[in-house]
C-alpha cells in the first residue's frame, strides 16, 4: 500500500484541474505547489543535514529574478560597460534561475559551513537581507520597488513544434506538478544513495560520522548546492506565473511559511513537505471563507503550534508511526530510518 | 624506556608529542611506533593521556608539539576524515553509534568510505549504482556476521544492549576498512563471555593482517593478546616491551599500585 502511495496521489492530483471549479482554489493550489517544491528543498537542508536555513527564500528570490531579467532583458551598466541583454525564452531563465542558485548555494555552504550551528542560521538570514537590499537598491536592474512587470509565461516547446504559451492556471498547475514529481525522485534517489547517508549521518553524530570518513563540508556543500537550486527552480516559476515580482518575495515569512511546511508535515521525510505544503498552502483559503481575516491568521498560527505540540516529529511520521502499530510492521515504526536490511538475504 | 621490540616494518610513528591543554600536561614529548600487523596496547592509570592520543592520531586534536606519521604520510594537520582515508579507523571510548538508525543502516553508513556511487549515476538511478548498492550491502553482511550483531540487524543503533552497542562501534570501524584500527576500551562493560568472544574477534582480526592499537584496563585480556605493550603515566612513556617484560618493571607496578589498578 505505501508504496503505491505515491502513485496514487500523482493519479489524484493530475485529476485536480479537471474537475475542480474554482479557479481561485486552483490558483491557490499552483502557488502552494512552487512553496512546497520549496519547502522540498529547504527539507533537503534542515531534514537530513540538520542545518537550518533561515534565508532559504533567497534562494528562491534569486530564482525569481534571474529568470524575469533573462526572459525580460536588461541594459545595465558595470563600471562604465553597457551590458545589454535580449529577451530570452522563459524556460532558458528558470534553467538559468536554477543555476544560479545552486551556485549561490554553494557559496553560501563553502562560507558557512567552516562553523555550522546559529552560525549558519545567521549566515543564511545576513545572505536573504544583502540580497534584498541588491534587489531594492539596484534599480536599473531590478526596477527596485517599483517591481518588474510583465514576465512573460512559460512557453513551452520547439522550433520544428511551435511554441505553446501557458497562459492558463491549469496549465501552470501541470507545469509545477511536474516539477514537483521530478524534484521528489531526485531527493528520494539521493537520500537514498551514499550521498544522503553520509548527510543523515551528518546530522545524527558529526563525529562518529568524521570518525568513518565522511568530510564534514563536501556533504554539507552538496546539500546547499541541491536545496539552493530547487529553491531557484520554484523562484523561476513563480516569477512566470505571478508575472511580476519585487524585492517583497524577500520576506522572511516566505522563508518561515517554507520551514512550517517542513516541520509540521516532517521534516527528514519525503511526504514531509508536502503534506505540510498542502496543510498551510490551502489553510488560508479554507479558512478565508469561515472567518475573517485578523482571525484566520490567528487560526493559521493556533493550527501551526497544534501540530507542533501534538506532534512533534510532525505529520507523516506520526501516520507512518500509526499505521506501523495497527499492522504490525515493525518497519514503519521508525520515522528516521531510511530502509532495513531486507535486500540480499545469504 | 625500553627499546622497541618489534622487528616489523613500523607504519605508525608517534614522535615527540605533547598535548596541553591550558596550564595542564596531558601528554609529554610522546614517542613510540607500531609495526605492520602488530597488536600493540596502550595502558596506563585513568587520566594518563590514553584517549588524548587517540585524539591526537585521528585528527581530532591538534598537539601541541610533535608529529605523527602513518606509512609515511605525515598526519600534522589532517582532518579526521582524511586521516580515516588513509585507512586509520578508531573507535571512541564512550559509546557511539547512531542511535536512531537501524544496526544494518549504521554499517552502510560506515561503509561510505568503500562506495563508487557518482553523484550523476545516482541521479539517474544507472544499473552501476544500483549494483555497487547491493555489494555494499553484501558487505554490511559480512561485517556484521563477523562482529556477531546481525541477528539484530533490523533493530535501532540506541536500543541495543550495550555491549552489543560496543561491537556496533567496532563494526563501523570496520566498515571504514581501515588497514590498522585504534579501538579505546572496547570491551569496557562486557562481562566475561562477551570479552572472550570479542578477544576472539580481535585474533580473527589480526589473521587478516590487521594492525592494531588497543587501549584497555582489562589486565588479563591486554596480558594475553598484545605483541606489545606501551605505559603511559601522566602523559609519558614509562615503559615499552612485552607483556612479561611489563608485567616484572618495576617502574609500571609502582605507577599502577599507586593508583590501584581498576579491572572491567
Ligand atoms: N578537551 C580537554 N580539555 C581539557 N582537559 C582534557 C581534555 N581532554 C582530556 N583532558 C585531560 O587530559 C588528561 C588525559 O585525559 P585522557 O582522556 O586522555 O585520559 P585517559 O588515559 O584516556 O583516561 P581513561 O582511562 O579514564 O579514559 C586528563 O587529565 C583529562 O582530564
Ligand atoms: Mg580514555
Amino acid at each position: 500500500m505505501k508504496r503505491f502511495l505515491p502513485y496514487i496521489a500523482v493519479a489524484f492530483f493530475a485529476s485536480v484541474p479537471l474537475w475542480l471549479q474554482d479557479q481561485y482554489f486552483l490558483h491557490t493550489l499552483v502557488v502552494s505547489g512552487i512553496f512546497m517544491l520549496a519547502a522540498m528543498s529547504l527539507n533537503l537542508l534542515l531534514g537530513y543535514t540538520g542545518q537550518l536555513s533561515l534565508g532559504h527564500v533567497a534562494f528562491f528570490g534569486i530564482g525569481a529574478y534571474v529568470s524575469a531579467l533573462t526572459s525580460l532583458g536588461f541594459s545595465v551598466s558595470i563600471f562604465g560597460f553597457q551590458i545589454t541583454h535580449e529577451p530570452w525564452p522563459p524556460v532558458v531563465g528558470v534553467i538559468l534561475g536554477t543555476l544560479v542558485a545552486g551556485i549561490c548555494g554553494y557559496l553560501i555552504g563553502k562560507l558557512a559551513f567552516r562553523v555550522r550551528g546559529a552560525y549558519f542560521v545567521i549566515v543564511s538570514i545576513s545572505f536573504a537581507e544583502v540580497v534584498r537590499l541588491v534587489a531594492l537598491n539596484w534599480v536599473e536592474l531590478t526596477n527596485g520597488p517599483l517591481a518588474l512587470p510583465g514576465i512573460p509565461p512559460l512557453t513551452i516547446g520547439f522550433e520544428w513544434t511551435g511554441y505553446a504559451t501557458l497562459w492558463g492556471k491549469a496549465q501552470n498547475y501541470y507545469v509545477v506538478l511536474v516539477a514537483i514529481i521530478i524534484a521528489y525522485v531526485i531527493i528520494k534517489r539521493l537520500v537514498y544513495s551514499p550521498f544522503g547517508r553520509a548527510m543523515i549521518a551528518l546530522r545524527e553524530n558529526e563525529t562518529l560520522a568524521m570518525s568513518v570518513g565522511i568530510s564534514v563540508t563536501k556533504y554539507l556543500v552538496l546539500a546547499a548546492i541541491f536545496a539552493g537550486a530547487m529553491a531557484g527552480t520554484a523562484g523561476g516559476l513563480y516569477a512566470h506565473y505571478i508575472q511580476i515580482i519585487d524585492p517583497m518575495v524577500f520576506m522572511f515569512l516566505n522563508t518561515v511559511t517554507m520551514v512550517i511546511m517542513v516541520i509540521t508535515g516532517g521534516k527528514g521525510t519525503l511526504a514531509g513537505p508536502l503534506v505540510g505544503g498542502l496543510i498551510f498552502g490551502l489553510a488560508p483559503v479554507v479558512l478565508r471563507s469561515y472567518v475573517g481575516p485578523e482571525l484566520q491568521w490567528i487560526l493559521y498560527g493556533l493550527l501551526m503550534i497544534l501540530i507542533v505540540f501534538v506532534l512533534p516529529d510532525g505529520i507523516v511520521p506520526a501516520i507512518e508511526r500509526w499505521f506501523g502499530r495497527s499492522s504490525g510492521n515493525a518497519d514503519d515504526q521508525r520515522p528516521l530510518t531510511l530502509e532495513t536490511s531486507k535486500a540480499p538475504q545469504s | 624506556m625500553n627499546a622497541e621490540t618489534t622487528s616489523r616494518q613500523p607504519i605508525l610513528a608517534i614522535e615527540h608529542v605533547a598535548v596541553h591543554f591550558g596550564g595542564l600536561i596531558a601528554i609529554s614529548d610522546m614517542n613510540f611506533h607500531v609495526g605492520e600487523g602488530e597488536l600493540v596496547s596502550l595502558i596506563g592509570p585513568n587520566g594518563a593521556g590514553k584517549t588524548t592520543a587517540f585524539n591526537v592520531i585521528t585528527g581530532f586534536l591538534k598537539p601541541t608539539k610533535g608529529r605523527v606519521t602513518f606509512r609515511g604520510t605525515s598526519l600534522n594537520g589532517l582532518k579526521p576524515h582524511e586521516v580515516t582515508s588513509l585507512g586509520l579507523v578508531r573507535t571512541f571510548q564512550r559509546t557511539s553509534v547512531f542511535d536512531k538508525i537501524t544496526v544494518f543502516e549504521n554499517v552502510l553508513i560506515g561503509l561510505h568510505r568503500r562506495t563508487a556511487a557518482s553523484l550523476f549515476g545516482t541521479l539517474m538511478s544507472l544499473p552501476k549504482e544500483r549494483n555497487a548498492e547491493a555489494a555494499l550491502r553484501e558487505q554490511a553482511w559480512e561485517i556484521l556476521k563477523l562482529v556477531g550483531i546481525d541477528h539484530q540487524a533490523d533493530e535501532l543503533g540506541g536500543s541495543l544492549p550495550y555491549g552489543d552497542q560496543r561491537l556496533l562501534g567496532v563494526a563501523l570501524a570496520l566498515a571504514a576498512d581501515p588497514s590498522a584500527l585504534l579501538l579505546d576500551e572496547p570491551v569496557s562493560g562486557m562481562n566475561a563471555s562477551e570479552t572472550a568472544r570479542f578477544v576472539s574477534l580481535l585474533n580473527k582480526l589480526r589473521a587478516k593482517g590487521k594492525t592494531i592499537l588497543l587501549v584497555e584496563h582489562d589486565m588479563p585480556m591486554v596480558m594475553g593478546v598484545s605483541d606489545r605493550i606501551v605505559v603511559l603515566n601522566y602523559g609519558r612513556i614509562i615503559a615499552n616491551g612485552t607483556p612479561s617484560e611489563i608485567q616484572n618493571d618495576p617502574e609500571v607496578i609502582q605507577a599502577y599500585l599507586g593508583q590501584g589498578v581498576k579491572h572491567a
